[in-house]
Parts: C-alpha cells; sequence; structure tokens
C-alpha cells in the first residue's frame, strides 16, 4: 500500500478519480457511456475529446522540460497552425477534397517544424534562455497568425478537415485516436530506445552530456520541433472542431496550463527527468478539472481559481523545504508550545 | 555570471581607461535602445504630418504610465534573476476590487491604501514561498497569476464603471504646460515612481544587493548580504507597483474590469528586456527601462499614424526588436566573459 502511495502518480491520478467520482453527485448520467449511430457518446468521452489539445501540448512541453528548457510559444504556433490550414482549406476550390485538406494539414505541420526550428536554434546554438527565446515567437507568433486571417475569423465547411476534431472512427473519437498514436510513438521512442535517457542527460547536465559524446544541440532542436509539431497538430484539432481559425482564442493561455499539467505529472521544471504518462494524466486532470466546475455550476472562469490552489499545493508538497517544515511541526505537535 | 556586471558603485578604483571601456560595454544596450528611440522618432516625423508635436510624445507617457509602474517593479525582479508573471493579473484584481469597493460605497481615501496594500501583500506572500519553500519564482508567481485573475473573475465578471468623484478628478485633471500640451496626473505619480526606484537601484545599500543577488546569488550569500529578505523584498516590490500600476489603469479606464492588462506581463518584460536588463539578472539600468517602455509606446503611436497598418503589426514588430535585443545582449554578455 506504501508502495502504492509513494508512486509519482498516485496523487495526480487519485486527484481525477475524486473530480470524476464528484461529478456524479451533479450529474448522475456523468458515468453513462451511450452508444449511438455507432459512437460512443458520454460525459468521459467528452472529458477524453476536450483534453485532446491539451495532452498534446502538455506531450511536447515536457520534452522541452526534460532537456531543462521551456516553450512559451505553444499556444502561437496553435494559431498559426489553425490559421494556415483553415486559410488553404478556404483556398480550395472544392472543399470535400481530401487531397487538398491533407495538403493543408502538411502544410500547417510543416511550418511548424520551421517554427521549432527557430526556437531550438535560438536556444541551443545561440544560447539564449528558453523563456525568452520562445517568448519572442510567443508574442510576434500571435501577430503573425492575426496577419494569416487579416484578423477575421476563417469559417470553413470542409467535412474531411471537420474529421480530425470532431470525426469518429471505430466507434471513438479521431481526435483521441491521433493523440493516442502520438502518445504511443513518443513513448516508444523515448522509452524502448536510448533517445529519452539522452534527453534526460542533456537537461541534467548540458556540459557533461556534450563531453560524454552526446550531440546536445542536435537533442535540444529535436525537443523544440516535436513541442512545435505537437501544438501545430493540437491547433488544427481545435480549428477543426470549431470549423474555423480564431487567432485569438486558439491556444491562448494553454503554454501555462500545459506547464502546469508537467508539473502535476512529476516532472521537474529543472529538467534532466520526465514522465509522459504523468503529463498526460496532469492535463486530463486539467480538462476534468474544467468540465467539473462547469457541471456544479460554477461559472467557467473560476477554474482559475481552482488551478491556482492545485499549483501551490503541488509545488509545496514538491518542496524538500515545506516537507521539512511540515513535518517537524507534526512532531512536534504534541510538545508544549 | 561573472562579477564583471557589478554596479557601478562597488566597482574597485581602476584605471580610467580600462573603467571606461567596462562602463561602455555596460552602456551599449541602454544606448542602442535610446539610438532606436531616437530613430524611430525621427522617422515618424519624417513620414507623419503633426507627429512632432510635443503632445504626441507626452501622449506616449500618458497612455504608458500605468505599464511604466509596473515594468520598473519587474526591473527589480529580473535583476535578481527571477521573473514576475503575476503582474498582470494584479492590475486587474486591482481595478475590479477598487471598481467594486468604490461601487459598494468606500470612501477612496480607505479604498487606496487597501488595494495598494493588497498587492503588497500578493507580492510578499509569493516572494516568502519563492524563498522559503524553493520553488521556482515562474512556478510560484504563475500560480499568484492564476489567483489573482480567479480572484477577480470570481468577484465579478462584467465591467464595473467608476463614477468616484476622486477617481474621476484623477482622471480628468490636466497638467497644463501651454496650451493643447498636457499630461496626466498618472504620469506624475509614474515618474516619480521611476526616480525612486532608480535611486533605490543605484545608491542604496539594498539596491546594491539586489545587483548582487543576479550577479551570484551564492557569492552574495557568502558575502553576509542579506539575499532572503532581499528576494522577498523584490517581489514585494513588484506586488506594489502591480496594485499602483492597476490604481493608474483604474484612473485611465474608469472601469473595474476581470480581463484587463491581459498579457501586461509580457509587455513589461519586453520593456525591461529591449531596454537592457540582463534576464539573467545582475545588469541593467531603471533609465533603459523606462526606455524601453516609451520605445512600445512609440512603436503603438507610429501604427496608429500610419492607419493602413493593423494593431497586430505591433506584436510582429515587438517580436523583432526582442529578438534583435536578446541576440545582442548574447553578444555583450559573450565577450564581457
Amino acid at each position: 500500500m506504501t508502495a502504492l502511495t509513494r508512486h509519482r502518480l498516485f496523487w495526480p491520478a487519485a486527484v481525477l478519480v475524486v473530480l470524476l467520482v464528484s461529478n456524479v453527485f451533479f450529474a448522475p448520467r456523468f458515468f453513462s457511456i451511450t452508444v449511438h449511430d455507432g459512437h460512443l457518446y458520454g460525459s468521459l468521452i467528452d472529458v477524453l475529446r476536450s483534453s485532446t489539445p491539451l495532452v498534446l501540448v502538455a506531450l511536447g512541453m515536457t520534452v522541452v522540460i526534460a532537456t531543462g528548457g521551456i516553450d512559451l510559444s505553444v499556444g502561437s504556433v496553435m494559431a498559426i497552425a489553425g490559421a494556415v490550414a483553415c486559410l488553404m482549406i478556404g483556398d480550395l476550390p472544392n472543399q470535400d477534397s481530401i487531397g487538398g485538406v491533407l495538403l493543408a494539414v502538411a502544410a500547417a505541420i510543416g511550418l511548424a517544424v520551421v517554427l521549432g526550428l527557430w526556437n531550438g536554434v535560438l536556444v541551443s546554438v545561440i544560447g539564449i534562455q528558453p523563456i525568452i527565446a520562445t517568448l519572442i515567437l510567443m508574442v510576434a507568433g500571435r501577430g503573425i497568425a492575426q496577419l494569416l486571417t487579416s484578423g477575421q475569423i476563417i469559417n470553413v465547411s470542409s467535412p474531411p478537415f471537420r474529421v480530425i476534431g470532431a470525426g469518429y472512427f471505430l466507434a471513438l473519437p479521431v481526435s483521441v485516436l491521433i493523440v493516442a498514436a502520438v502518445v504511443a510513438i513518443a513513448v516508444m521512442l523515448t522509452r524502448r530506445s536510448a533517445l529519452g535517457v539522452l534527453v534526460e542527460a542533456v537537461g541534467a547536465s548540458p556540459t557533461a552530456s556534450r563531453l560524454a559524446g552526446i550531440r546536445a544541440r542536435g537533442l535540444t532542436i529535436m525537443a523544440y520541433v516535436f513541442a512545435a509539431v505537437c501544438a501545430a497538430v493540437a491547433g488544427l484539432i481545435f480549428s477543426s472542431n470549431v470549423a474555423s481559425a480564431d487567432s485569438n482564442a486558439a491556444g491562448n493561455l494553454i503554454e501555462l496550463d500545459a506547464i502546469l499539467a508537467v508539473v502535476i505529472g512529476g516532472t521537474a521544471l529543472t529538467g534532466g527527468r520526465f514522465s509522459l504518462a504523468g503529463s498526460v494524466l496532469g492535463a486530463v486532470l486539467i480538462s476534468a478539472l474544467d468540465i467539473t466546475t462547469y457541471t456544479i455550476g460554477i461559472p467557467a472562469e473560476t477554474t482559475l481559481l481552482f488551478k491556482a490552489v492545485v499549483v501551490v499545493v503541488l509545488c509545496l508538497s514538491q518542496s524538500a523545504a515545506f516537507r521539512a517544515v511540515v513535518l517537524r511541526r507534526r512532531r512536534t505537535a504534541g510538545a508544549p508550545a | 555570471m561573472t562579477a564583471v556586471t557589478s554596479p557601478p558603485r562597488t566597482a574597485p578604483p581602476a584605471p580610467a581607461a580600462r573603467r571606461r571601456r567596462w562602463a561602455d560595454r555596460r552602456h551599449v544596450p541602454v544606448l542602442v535602445t535610446l539610438a532606436l528611440l531616437v530613430g524611430m522618432y525621427g522617422t515618424g516625423v519624417a513620414n507623419y504630418e503633426n507627429f512632432s508635436d510635443t503632445q504626441v510624445l507626452l501622449n506616449v507617457f500618458v497612455d504608458n504610465a500605468f505599464l511604466l509602474v509596473v515594468a520598473a517593479g519587474m526591473t527589480f525582479v529580473i535583476l535578481t534573476g527571477g521573473i514576475d508573471l503575476s503582474v498582470g493579473a494584479v492590475v486587474a484584481l486591482t481595478t475590479v476590487v477598487a471598481a467594486t469597493l468604490l461601487h459598494a460605497g468606500w470612501p477612496a481615501a480607505v479604498v487606496l491604501p487597501l488595494v495598494l496594500l493588497m498587492g503588497t501583500v500578493l507580492g510578499l506572500g509569493m516572494g516568502a514561498v519563492i524563498h522559503y519553500f524553493k520553488v521556482e519564482p515562474f512556478i510560484a508567481t504563475l500560480a499568484g497569476m492564476f489567483l489573482a485573475r480567479g480572484l477577480s473573475l470570481l468577484i465579478n465578471r462584467n465591467s464595473i464603471p467608476i463614477t468616484d468623484p476622486f477617481w474621476t478628478a484623477m482622471a480628468q485633471k490636466r497638467i497644463r504646460f501651454a496650451p493643447g500640451i498636457f499630461i496626466s496626473t498618472s504620469v506624475v505619480i509614474a515618474l516619480v515612481v521611476v526616480l525612486v526606484a532608480a535611486y533605490v537601484l543605484a545608491y542604496t545599500r539594498f539596491g546594491r544587493t539586489v545587483y548582487a543577488i543576479g550577479g551570484n546569488a551564492d557569492s552574495a550569500l557568502l558575502m553576509g548580504l542579506p539575499v532572503g529578505r532581499t528576494r522577498i523584498a523584490v517581489y514585494t516590490v513588484s506586488g506594489f507597483c502591480s496594485s499602483l500600476g492597476g490604481v493608474l489603469l483604474s484612473f485611465y479606464m474608469l472601469s473595474g474590469y476581470s480581463l484587463h492588462a491581459q498579457g501586461m506581463e509580457l509587455d513589461a518584460i519586453a520593456a525591461v528586456v529591449i531596454g537592457g536588463v540582463l534576464l539573467t539578472g545582475g545588469s541593467g539600468y531603471l533609465f533603459g527601462t523606462v526606455l524601453g517602455v516609451l520605445l512600445l509606446g512609440l512603436i503603438q503611436t507610429i501604427i496608429t499614424f500610419q492607419g493602413t497598418l493593423s494593431s497586430w503589426w505591433t506584436k510582429i514588430v515587438i517580436g523583432i526588436l526582442l529578438f534583435g535585443f536578446i541576440v545582442l545582449q548574447r553578444l555583450v554578455t559573450r565577450r564581457a566573459r
């Protein structure tokens, strides 16, 4: 039992379960999953579906944080990806054409690779602090997205594009399947090959890993490219779901939620050690928090307050200094003051 | 970081020529910002009618007085090598609390100190968490941001107009130098804050400790400097400046709104960086921050005068400037090492 509670994913998982169960009191049918037209429907499926962009962004963020960096530009990359895709689809003579949609998706992801390279080169070649290097793209990127869409919300009515965010395949939402595939690939690459260890080595000490013959520079750039591609896919899911590109709303403040998810998942912000499963769990937990406050009937914006409390509690519980203070208090609690 | 970046007052006596070289290097970023500011103003005067009006320049101050105060607080934090992401949210919270209390009929003489105290206490709390529990500034102030924004949304999600006589008097009061040439009281308050902050940083023991912590916190501790107290004080100062900035913004807008000042933390960080303060801490001047704020304001003014450019160009230009200055900083510090 103590081994279970000591597992670093135990507390996030426990909080998630408590959150989901508490929903039953306000929405009795919360756990019921129905099959309708061969699709699965239900609140749990909704939690999964609504969490997909955040899970993807948090996944990329985890790898970047593992190298000792941070990526603030993910929200802007989401907006740019959605803008590019919707712009290209809007220009298609026939929006039903699958080839055209695939081309638009490829263009969005290709652009994300370029943006990721930009971030990675700034951090590892020029040697700028990650938070600042990515701040540039965070500020300018949203401007670029607005420039692409001329500040308008671009609506598209393309059934093939709609599939990405709102479609179903084998009774499951396509977006969830996409995310599951990306997570699986990321886990395979990092845990079934030496890649994960190398990334952790770079995060723990770039100098030592370079002396050990690891190509730290290339790995760091790769991490930022991965984060940007994840963000682009998240942007595609987001804009496909609402069938439009909204440069202001897409990915607004998602970088903070993603960092929060990573921290909840037990990855230290100092780098050198990471848990992809933890970040996925953290991201689902944050989405569940949003949905729970919604079902309880609390105004959606006040989830921020809950998030603040969660961050504070998590950070304090991860802080060795805080644990030392609390444990000492508890030990001397019986003694006269 | 090397000790080269210590402030001028603590530098040991050196041969005049050598000292001048060091001084030059430290001043390069500020001088570049100044040159850019002058160049940009010149371009504006050359291209647009009426741009040379004194009032255009004064309006940059009038429209950015609150940012000036917030950025001054941020300068202290960044000089120690930290960061404060909560400033925009604290500004919003201040406007909401002030508007709510004034609406409830509280006298301005009570509301004003109360909201200033609130921001200061928030900053103190974040500083204490950062120092005592060794939580990273990024995360602690992120929690502060969620908390402040969540609180303001909880209090009221709508914009609350302010009709208090003191507030409207402050909003409408103009200090006139000549017909059509004026500044608002906010500008006077902002300039006083800037002067006090510049004095504190340059001439007091506290200021020297701030630079020393940013240069090398471990060395500062070994030198017997009050590192913990100073670090907490720096976030307290930033909290105070944020709430004062909030008060100035509520003078300017005459309303309290939970979505005021969104993204202001990034404007403030950008202003500080463009002003030549090193993000790793330990080097830079408050005067640079003032120039940074003016530069951001001037970009906005030029875009307004141009008329055909959309406001999102502001973001792209700020991004390009950030990039340029960070690369410049990088070159300057690399040579200093």
